[in-house]
């Protein structure tokens, strides 16, 4: 898959495939293209070339109405992009509503029960602005798994997090990966990547580099881009 | 002295300062309001003309005498711009939802949105009102309206929308595009992006500039006098030159006031509101 804004080329033919089931990671450094990646996959921006296949079925075809592709994957921003006029509950409703065509209280329940599930009882009626930052990005985890999406996508769900607030965030990740969900997840948190990912792909420059077990690309990298970056992070202090 | 009591003491001390500090200030406040607004005061009651401005625009008899017909009239002011309101709220949703969308098969009438924004947005109200006033009339066309209440409404509505569709669309170009992406990766359709998720913000963001030009459109309503239709203001004018005595207009003016004033504290309570929020 190939991606270009104007003349800035992001994406140089990204080869990736996730299998059913599978947590992929991507890593990579800010501006590597793993937000555009994910955009591309859902359909939020066009691709220039190549395909995106979900199901076997090409999605990125220009024919293709990409509405009933999004409702078939779920996607998660980094800075949650919460409704801030809706209460943490309409939030997770709506798409399940007017997306899925669920009943209002078919709705209701299904949302009550995913904050719980996030542990986030109790907090149905708060807007957005009320909710800490790992709240937010619960709720927002919620919102997206709430239409039973085919595949997940993560967005460096914790870069715009408190550090003490990066756990719970995780934890909930932790909780869906456990349950067999496929996901598709960039991020910078490469002890999460480590523990959560099968499969670990390093961005670099809009190609990906070295893709393999985590116990290889995180601890044995072969190449010397994929080496400085992880030495990058160690000095910062964040692996 | 302990430690204790010395805090207690120097918080003491700071307190009564800042309590001299605001009684300064009111002091002062209090002075020159006394100084400007006598000033002016004086200045007006011992011009050479006074008696006589008294006499043609404050006279309480002319008052009593003429304010139970201007009141009357005024209500036909108030029917107007409950009705001009609500044309003028949904004609500029939908000029700003034609301007915003960016459906290929619209772009005719989005061209037409545009040249009704910039045609009527640009042309005085009075010429407006004058135009559509006598010149749909003189058409003389079967089934066009021409009640000169209507034609001044229809014409009324037309300036005031070309305003309030800019208002909805600079409301809703603010709504951050993270909200549309979010939107739609829950599966929602572009229409159903704007109507559950960009609208709501957008609507409530833009309150108080709407809540503006609502201020303005009353007031703009008294100009549909000059077709003959008899509200406060005609009504005023017609009292004023028949007894040569202003005070009608007096009468007149205070009624739009106490439309507009509690319009305007609405506003600032609101604007407040938003100010002190997130």
């Amino acid at each position: 898959m190939t991606k270009a804004f104007g003349t800035n080329e992001v994406l140089h033919g990204v080869d990736l495939s996730v299998a059913e089931h599978e947590a992929v990671a991507l890593i990579g450094a800010s501006g590597s293209g793993k937000s555009t990646l994910l955009r591309c996959i859902d359909l939020l921006l066009e691709i220039d070339d190549g395909d995106v296949l979900l199901d076997g079925e090409v999605i990125t075809d220009p024919s293709v109405d990409p509405v009933p592709v999004r409702r078939r994957l779920g996607l998660v921003f980094q800075a949650y992009n919460l409704f801030p006029h809706l209460t943490a509950l309409d939030n997770i409703i709506l798409g399940d509503r007017y997306a899925h065509g669920a009943s209002r209280e078919e709705a209701r329940e299904r949302a009550q029960r995913l904050l719980a599930r996030f542990g986030l009882a109790g907090r149905e009626h708060e807007r957005p602005d009320d909710l800490s930052g790992g709240q937010q990005q619960r709720v927002a985890i919620a919102r997206a798994f709430a239409g039973r999406p085919r595949a997940l996508l993560l967005d460096e769900v914790t870069s715009a997090l408190d550090p003490e607030l990066v756990g719970e965030v995780l934890e909930a990740v932790r909780d869906l990966k456990q349950e067999g969900v496929t996901m598709l997840i960039a991020t910078h948190e490469m002890s999460f990547a480590r523990e959560v990912a099968d499969v670990v792909g390093f961005l670099y420059e809009g190609r990906i580099l070295e893709l393999g077990p985590p116990e290889q690309v995180l601890v044995n990298p072969e190449r010397p881009e994929t080496k400085r970056f992880l030495r990058r992070l160690l000095e910062a202090g964040r692996v | 002295m302990t430690a204790s009591e010395a805090t207690l003491g120097r918080r003491a001390a700071r307190e009564a300062a800042k309590r001299r500090r605001a009684r300064r200030g009111q002091a002062v406040a209090a002075v020159s309001s006394v100084v400007v607004i006598g000033g002016l005061v004086a200045l007006v009651l011992t011009s050479p003309g006074w008696p006589n401005v008294r006499d043609t625009f404050f006279s309480w008899s002319a008052f009593k005498d003429s304010f139970p017909d201007v009141l009357s009239a005024f209500w036909l002011d108030i029917k107007m711009f409950c009705v001009i309101e609500v044309a003028v709220l949904i004609v500029g949703l939908v000029i700003a939802l034609v301007r915003t969308s960016r459906v290929a098969a619209l772009f005719p009438v989005r061209l037409l949105a545009a040249v009704f924004v910039d045609v009527f947005r640009g042309v005085p109200v009075i010429l407006l009102v004058y135009l559509v006033g006598f010149g749909i009339p003189a058409l003389e066309l079967s089934g066009l309206p021409s009640d000169p209440i209507v034609l001044g409404g229809i014409a009324l509505t037309l300036s005031y929308s070309a305003y309030v569709a800019e208002v909805y669309r600079s409301g809703i170009a603010s709504i951050h595009r993270g909200q549309r992406d979010a939107a739609l990766a829950i599966g929602l359709t572009e229409g159903q992006a704007l109507r559950h998720v960009i609208l709501p913000q957008a609507v409530r963001r833009v309150g108080p500039p709407l809540l503006n030009d609502f201020i303005a459109l009353q007031k703009d309503v008294a100009l549909v006098s000059i077709l003959g239709v008899v509200e406060a203001f005609r009504q005023a004018q017609i009292i004023s030159s028949s007894t040569f005595n202003y005070t009608a207009l007096m009468g007149a003016a205070l009624l739009y006031l106490c439309v507009t004033i509690p319009l305007a504290r609405i506003l600032d309570r609101w604007g407040l509101e938003g100010s002190t929020r997130s």
